[in-house]
């Protein structure tokens, strides 16, 4: 029956984190941009759908989709006002620019931060739930949130992977992630297929930040965490795959519940980590990665 | 080298020094302290800026290397009661042992990977810390008995002193030959392996060096608060100022880090009536001089002035 539990519970929260990386693996796959203001894009998004359904009282469902489209609009505001300048900088040599998009994310991750904790405080914020009350399968209880999160973590995926590989956009995407200069050839502009990806991840991120914040509960506090565990799924997973990053998340989601369970929810962090520095020792490129 | 002495930059450093030394006869103490944590901070950036601005590689996790020297240092004096040098001189020794044990698999790897593996070993620390609690006070932090001296003015020139000393040794080093091989192995490192240098040699020389004057300032600072708290030492935002320190000031320049470092902590001071909104002025600052003067300030004056 504990086992049961720990397959579920890890089930869901290995889903979770793998939502929560995918966005951020495909936005490095297509254009080398490691985005650290990731962690701030999902706080965003669960504080937003937190206040427009606890403060606004405009429902569970709206609050949602309020929470997403704060994510959407920081997502563009990001790529246009942070990483756009620095990669179209002439002044930032070529090979820095990738150190100047990660100092510059950063520091605007930060100001997010900030901002949610100057105007909503440190305070922990739980969304309300879309779906509440608790069900028994095989003996363990459950809560139906919990399940809600799994499946729509696994849906948005699924409907992520049908995007990328069955359709025109999707293509254009892919192609951009193999060979851009190749992209630019064929008369697509690179722009256009980077807002398509910067949209893509930025609901990505505010679906994975509302799902977090209905389930775990978020505050500023977690932006650096968020980012860090993101960070390390992606690297974990290779970077730029896709599916070594769902690999990855899996691993890391039943590593941490199975640790929590069975020793302390203490150390619940610590073979995960350890688990990484490992890989990256034998395997510096990742389970998936190409190098 | 030998240009520098006669450079501008020298007489302008030189100027600041002897104006900082005299500081004490006219400031008042809240100044001085304020100062002496911005000089360590000085030093912290000053350290990073040697291994990432010369060698060219992100490291995330500049506190794991200060969080192990202050740790060590404090653990040694709070739990067993050794002398305070004797503490200051085997945190830096723990926290170059630190850096070996990280760089020999970090610097295996590169870019976004070495970035990694540097900001886990900062997590990792975080939660034995955390885990340990008895030997370092976890969460709460660790009390230290003794300090280095009550004084502010003392402490603030041992600080000044300790920065002065530290820029001077890593510039030189920077303008050295071994400098000028990390340079062009973090510029281009098939060619400088092509020319015959041992890269990952010259980098490992440099995050020792880099380890050495982390750990030995953490160590400074914390029997100058008389804590050692995973959030001074150890936190990732700790690391951001560092980073953000040394962007801010110029990269490549080492003596920018430290200016960038001095700037950080005394803008957060000013801006402290401005309540929670500091912080977010400062990265706001910070951001802007990345987009628009991506040499920092040290970089801005120099390029006007190989102009003119």
């Amino acid at each position: 029956m504990r086992a049961f539990q720990i397959l579920i519970d890890g089930f869901a929260i290995s889903a979770l984190y793998a939502l929560g990386a995918t966005g951020f693996t495909l936005i490095f796959g297509v254009s080398g941009v490691l985005n650290l203001s990731h962690g701030a894009i999902m706080v965003a998004a669960a504080v937003a759908a937190w206040a427009a359904a606890s403060i606004l009282n405009v429902g569970t469902y709206a609050g949602a989709l309020i929470g997403v489209g704060v994510a959407l609009l920081t997502a563009f505001t990001t790529y246009f006002a942070v990483v756009k300048p620095i990669q179209d900088s002439r002044r930032i040599p070529n090979e820095e620019k990738e150190i100047f998009v990660l100092t510059g994310t950063l520091l605007w991750g930060i100001m997010i931060q900030e901002l949610i904790a100057y105007f909503f405080t440190n305070n922990a914020k739980t969304v309300l739930p879309i779906v509440d009350g608790v069900v028994e399968i095989l003996g363990v209880r459950t809560p139906r949130n919990e399940i809600f999160t799994a499946i729509v973590c696994c849906l948005v995926i699924a409907l992520l992977w049908l995007l990328v590989n069955r359709t025109r956009t999707g293509k254009a995407v892919l192609a951009a992630s193999m060979n851009p200069r190749g992209v630019t050839l064929l008369g697509l502009e690179l722009t256009n297929i980077y807002i398509v990806v910067w949209a893509i991840y930025g609901i990505l991120a505010g679906i994975a930040g509302v799902l977090l914040g209905m389930f775990l509960g978020v505050s500023s506090y977690s932006v650096g965490p968020l980012t860090a565990s993101a960070f390390s799924i992606v690297v974990l997973g290779g970077l730029g795959s896709v599916s070594g990053s769902l690999i990855a998340a899996f691993v890391v989601g039943y590593l941490e519940t199975l640790t929590a369970y069975l020793l302390s929810p203490a150390y619940r962090t610590i073979p995960a980590l350890l688990l990484l520095v490992f890989v990256m020792y034998i395997r510096p490129q990742g389970l998936l990665g190409r190098r | 080298m030998s240009s520098f002495f006669t450079s501008r930059l020298f007489f302008i450093s030189l100027a600041l020094v002897i104006i900082a030394a005299t500081l004490p006869l006219y400031v008042s103490g809240y100044v001085l302290g304020l100062l002496t944590v911005a000089f360590y901070f000085g030093v912290f950036a000053m350290a990073w800026d040697l291994l990432f601005g010369f060698a060219g590689e992100v490291n995330f996790g500049p506190t794991f290397l200060i969080g192990v020297g202050a740790y060590a240092a404090g653990i040694l004096n709070a739990q067993f009661g050794w002398s305070v040098y004797l503490c200051i001189v085997l945190g830096a020794l723990a926290s170059v042992v630190a850096g070996l044990v990280l760089a020999l698999p970090a610097l295996r790897v590169r870019g976004p990977y070495f970035g990694l593996t540097t900001l886990v070993a900062v997590l990792m620390l975080q939660n034995f810390i955390v885990v340990f609690a008895d030997l370092t006070g976890g969460e709460i932090g660790l009390t230290i008995p003794d300090v280095i001296s009550i004084n502010a003015g003392t402490n603030y020139w041992i600080a000044l002193g300790f920065m002065t000393i530290s820029a001077a040794i890593l510039y030189g080093l920077s303008q050295s030959p071994v400098g000028l091989v990390l340079q062009a192995s973090g510029q281009d490192p098939v060619q400088a392996g092509a020319l015959g240098f041992n890269i990952v040699k010259h980098k490992l020389a440099a995050f020792i060096v880099s380890a050495f004057f982390s750990g030995l300032s953490g160590a400074l600072l914390v029997f100058y608060f008389g804590t050692a708290s995973v959030g001074t030492v150890v936190d990732v935002a700790v690391g951001v100022n560092v980073i953000v320190s040394a962007v801010l000031g110029g990269r490549r320049t080492v003596l920018g880090a430290a200016l960038g470092a001095i700037f950080l902590i005394v803008a957060g001071e000013f801006l402290r009536p401005t309540g929670e909104l500091a912080t977010f002025i400062v990265s706001a600052v910070a951001l802007l001089v990345v987009l628009f003067f991506p040499g920092g300030f040290l970089g801005a004056a120099l390029s006007r002035e190989a102009r003119s």
